[in-house]
């Protein structure tokens, strides 16, 4: 039996805390990033189209807040890349050759693109012509959009991970085909649902700040301006939203059962299974619906899938199985490592075995069944926490809009302020969005493949929690600071020659 | 015929000039440790963080891109090195993230760290920086500390981690080495002349201008003196080469200089990079009226750059020696992708003369005209 007593848990905890730190952080920032880059393309491009100097001061304002928000997303992002070398140097060897190719393209292909054109944005008003700034900013945010593209092409491949095969003799998995890994149905869906959270996030922001503008009876135009552009992108994007939203579930049920079953609490499934709105209170039949778009389809729960179930006349293997096979795979691994130069024979029908088994290779790496379960209450509430927030959001967008377009909009305070929270809210929708992408996937790095515990450098826990400590204190001085930037110029307002 | 050992060495020549022109870009980093000796009052800080952090975006993405291409053409290094060295990489991590956003954050009001603050953040990476990245890079020569042993995997040894770093210190113990810390000061001193030089060429202002000249002398000799410690250590250092008959890692005497003698393509373009780097560097210092020594002196810079790495991963050099154990050292074949990979990612890499023109493009019509005083006092997005 494997022992690997090395690795503590804490070590793998503490590079797991870590990394969700950052990512944590990473997409506080992010998401404002691509929805602003849309809004204030709209704005700029209303400028060169109607030549109204009206146009150019709301979009150089956007801009301003856009500035202050995008170093940090940056800088957050450049740790990200870094920590799964520093953090975890197992798993980049291990998938590097599949993971590390989506990296450099976004590197060569989205990063000079955002950071050239960034700076023509913003130092170019009186260097270039009008038509080549607004396309400079347009592909700032094309820029921005192409490096989601790619990081989220390989975060998919992590929660499905396809195009690749085993290679013993290298002991790494390589990649066989790459459209396969660049364009497979979960990367389309997440980068259309997590994007489209991106242009929400900006637009309801940009709302926001235009109701508080509008409680303080400053910038009228500009404001009521803003949210009319807001409320169109902030609309598509969040119906975009759901319509992802409704095939991730779809992709989720069919490749990681467990995180659906963990985001529901459902720990026995089966047909027509119902949808808990929050504990006691369920809808029947809709987790079917959601998950198979059959009211009658079957959902596995926890205690099936840790158990094994059969269904429609196939088996799936309870946990105990696949460790099995797991192990077995492993010690076939290791046996055809030890024949491979010298005894062809054995090697041979150890690659044998191997085959047989590789499709649990990473179940050989798990200790005891539990480990499978993803924590559930954080998953469970932060699913909550995105659909029930996105929901609430569709509302106050929808409220907004129809009263600007009437002409109600400042006589109705509440939903001024209503319009000034919603920020809050739209943050913790897309935070609970990755909690549940994330912490659902576990206890794997790759889904089915390597588990976090496998996956990790080997590091003293204490350095660990050193960084992490070092990192925490300095991103929430950062973000500190940025926040409070970005309220005094939402305060200071932008430079209105009329008013 | 494009063979796996062809892409090794085109992956290997493509990593080596991101380096180079990383290198050339810490320019952003030499000038910012400056801004205090340089600027005397804040209207002339102003002006240099103001020419620098137009610049700064390049150096970050390109630090970053030259992270992706390695990741994705040489994963063992990424593992080793990164999960190994930990310390040595946080800490340059860290010192970026403070610049990134240094820049934006230092003149806004409500920025809690006050100007000068910020502006010390950028003073601590203009140092930090380019030291800890040529001490880093320096590794690549003079070795470090870890074992590789891929049955791991299988539960050999002490699994399941691959790649092992064989001391407590993970990276801090590349300080302990002096001629890491020599490699770390040059490449210091050379971001600092290179900021010299593109500040004389991109900031026009009277006062400012003569002050650049006067301190370039002792940068720039600081940095010759510090380059030639460094190249003479290199040309009589030993190395470790994989031997193609055996298979097998041997430690050779005099390698690099073996390298270069059995490579003169790549020891012509060792000269000519930094024949270009005194050129532009010694114009500068004697005639006053040159202002553009930070072209022939950054181009240079690539070359030397690129030259050198070329040297330390052709010819089935180590290019990540071991000092724990020998046969575990990275050479471009052992460490590399599969040939899957990095024929994807040569296609992908067609793109990079597109990108290299469009930046090109844009540099120049944003730098039509040198930074001055006036132009700042009408810039609506300003530092």
């Amino acid at each position: 039996m494997l022992q690997f007593q090395l690795i503590e848990a804490s070590l793998v905890d503490w590079s797991r805390a870590q990394f969700a730190l950052t990512a944590c952080y990473h997409w506080l920032f992010v998401p404002l990033t691509l929805g602003l880059a849309v809004v204030m393309g709209v704005m700029e491009t209303l400028y060169v189209i109607r030549k109204d100097d009206f146009w150019k001061r709301t979009a150089q304002f956007w801009m301003r807040l856009f500035g202050i928000n995008f170093a940090i997303g940056v800088a957050t992002g450049i740790i990200l890349e870094f920590e799964f070398g520093t953090n975890w140097s197992n798993y980049s060897w291990l998938v590097g050759d599949i993971f590390g190719a989506p990296l450099a393209i976004e590197g060569i292909v989205a990063f000079f693109m955002e950071s050239t054109f960034i700076a023509v944005m913003f130092f170019g008003w009186n260097k270039v012509g009008r038509r080549f700034h607004l396309a400079s900013t347009w592909l700032t945010g094309i820029g921005a959009t192409l490096s989601a593209w790619w990081i989220l092409v390989a975060n998919s491949w992590m929660q499905h991970p396809v195009g690749m095969v085993f290679n013993p003799e290298t002991v790494r998995h390589e990649m066989v085909d790459f459209w396969a890994v660049a364009f497979q149905g979960v990367a389309v869906t997440k980068f259309f649902h997590t994007v489209m959270s991106g242009w929400m996030t900006g637009a309801v922001f940009a709302v926001g700040v235009s109701c508080w503008y509008l409680l303080q009876g400053r910038h009228k135009r500009m404001a009521l301006a803003s949210i009319r552009v807001a409320c169109a992108v902030g609309l598509f994007a969040t119906l975009a939203v759901i319509y992802t939203g409704d095939r991730s579930g779809i992709e989720i049920a069919k490749h990681q059962p467990m995180k659906l079953a963990a985001a529901e609490g459902l720990q026995q499934g089966g047909e027509g299974a119902a949808f808990s709105i929050v504990p006691g209170v369920e809808v029947p039949q809709l987790l079917s619906i959601l998950a198979t778009h059959d009211p009658k389809g079957y959902v596995p729960g926890i205690n099936d899938l840790l158990n094994g179930y059969s269904h429609n006349g196939e088996t799936h293997l309870s946990a105990a199985e696949k460790m099995e096979r797991g192990r077995r795979a492993v010690e076939a691994f290791g046996r055809l490592r030890a024949n491979l130069k010298d005894h062809p024979e054995q090697a041979a029908e150890a690659r044998r075995q191997f085959d047989e088994n590789v499709k649990y290779f990473g179940y050989g790496y798990i200790d005891h069944p539990e480990e499978l379960v993803p924590n559930i209450p954080i998953v469970y509430w932060s699913f909550r926490v995105m659909v029930g927030a996105g929901m609430a959001l569709l509302l106050v967008l929808v409220l907004v809009l129809w009263h600007e377009r009437r002409g109600l909009l400042e006589q109705r305070r509440w939903l001024l302020h209503l319009g000034v929270w919603s920020i809050l809210l739209v943050y913790a929708a897309g935070q609970a969005g990755w909690i549940v992408a994330e912490v659902g996937r576990q206890p794997w790095a790759i889904q089915d493949m390597l588990p976090v515990g496998t996956a990790v450098s080997q590091l003293e826990t204490a350095s660990v929690q050193t960084t992490f400590v070092l990192f925490a204190v300095l991103f929430t001085a950062l973000l500190a600071a940025e926040v409070r930037i970005m309220c005094r110029a939402i305060k200071q307002g932008p430079e209105e020659k009329t008013e | 015929m494009i063979t796996y050992s062809l892409l090794q060495h085109y992956w290997w020549f493509l990593v080596s000039l991101l380096a180079g022109l990383l290198v050339f870009l810490l320019f952003v980093q030499g000038a910012n440790s400056l801004i205090f000796v340089l600027g005397r009052n804040e209207a002339e800080r102003a002006l240099i963080v103001n020419s620098t952090g137009r610049k700064w975006e390049f150096t970050f993405t390109t630090l970053v891109t030259f992270g992706g291409a390695f990741f994705a053409s040489f994963p063992l290094f990424y593992s080793t090195s990164f999960g190994g060295a930990y310390w040595l990489w946080i800490l340059i991590l860290f010192s970026f993230i403070l610049q990134a956003v240094a820049y934006e954050f230092q003149s806004k009001p409500g920025n809690i760290a006050g100007r000068n603050g910020y502006r010390y953040a950028l003073v601590l990476n203009g140092v930090m920086g380019p030291l800890l990245l040529g001490v880093a890079v320096s590794t690549l020569f003079e070795g470090a500390n870890f074992v590789v042993e891929k049955g791991a995997l299988a539960g050999e040894g002490l699994g399941p981690v691959i790649s092992r770093w064989d001391n407590a210190w993970h990276g801090l113990e590349a300080l302990a080495n002096p001629w890491n810390i020599v490699a770390g000061l040059t490449i210091l001193f050379l971001a600092r002349t290179l900021g010299i030089l593109y500040l004389i060429n991109n900031i026009s202002d009277n006062e400012l201008r003569p002050r650049l000249q006067r301190r370039l002398r002792t940068e720039g000799i600081a940095f010759v003196v510090l380059f030639l410690t460094f190249a003479g250590r290199l040309l009589c250092k030993d190395g470790i080469a994989c031997n193609p008959e055996t298979e097998q890692m041997e430690t050779c005497a005099y390698l690099y200089t073996h390298n270069l003698m059995a490579m003169p393509g790549i020891a012509a373009l060792l000269l000519v990079g930094v024949a270009l780097v005194l050129f532009g560097l010694g114009k500068s210092l004697f005639c006053s009226h040159y202002l553009r020594g930070i072209w022939p002196a950054g181009i240079g810079t690539v070359l030397t750059v690129l030259a050198l790495l070329l040297t330390a991963g052709f010819n089935h050099t180590a290019y990540y020696p071991s000092t724990a154990d020998v046969q575990s050292s990275l050479t471009l074949a052992n460490s590399c992708s599969s040939e899957f990979t990095l024929r994807v990612m040569a296609v992908v890499s067609l793109f990079i003369p597109f990108v290299l023109a469009y930046i090109a493009y844009t540099w120049r019509i944003m730098n039509r005209q040198p930074l001055s005083h006036e132009e700042l006092e009408q810039e609506e997005h300003k530092y």
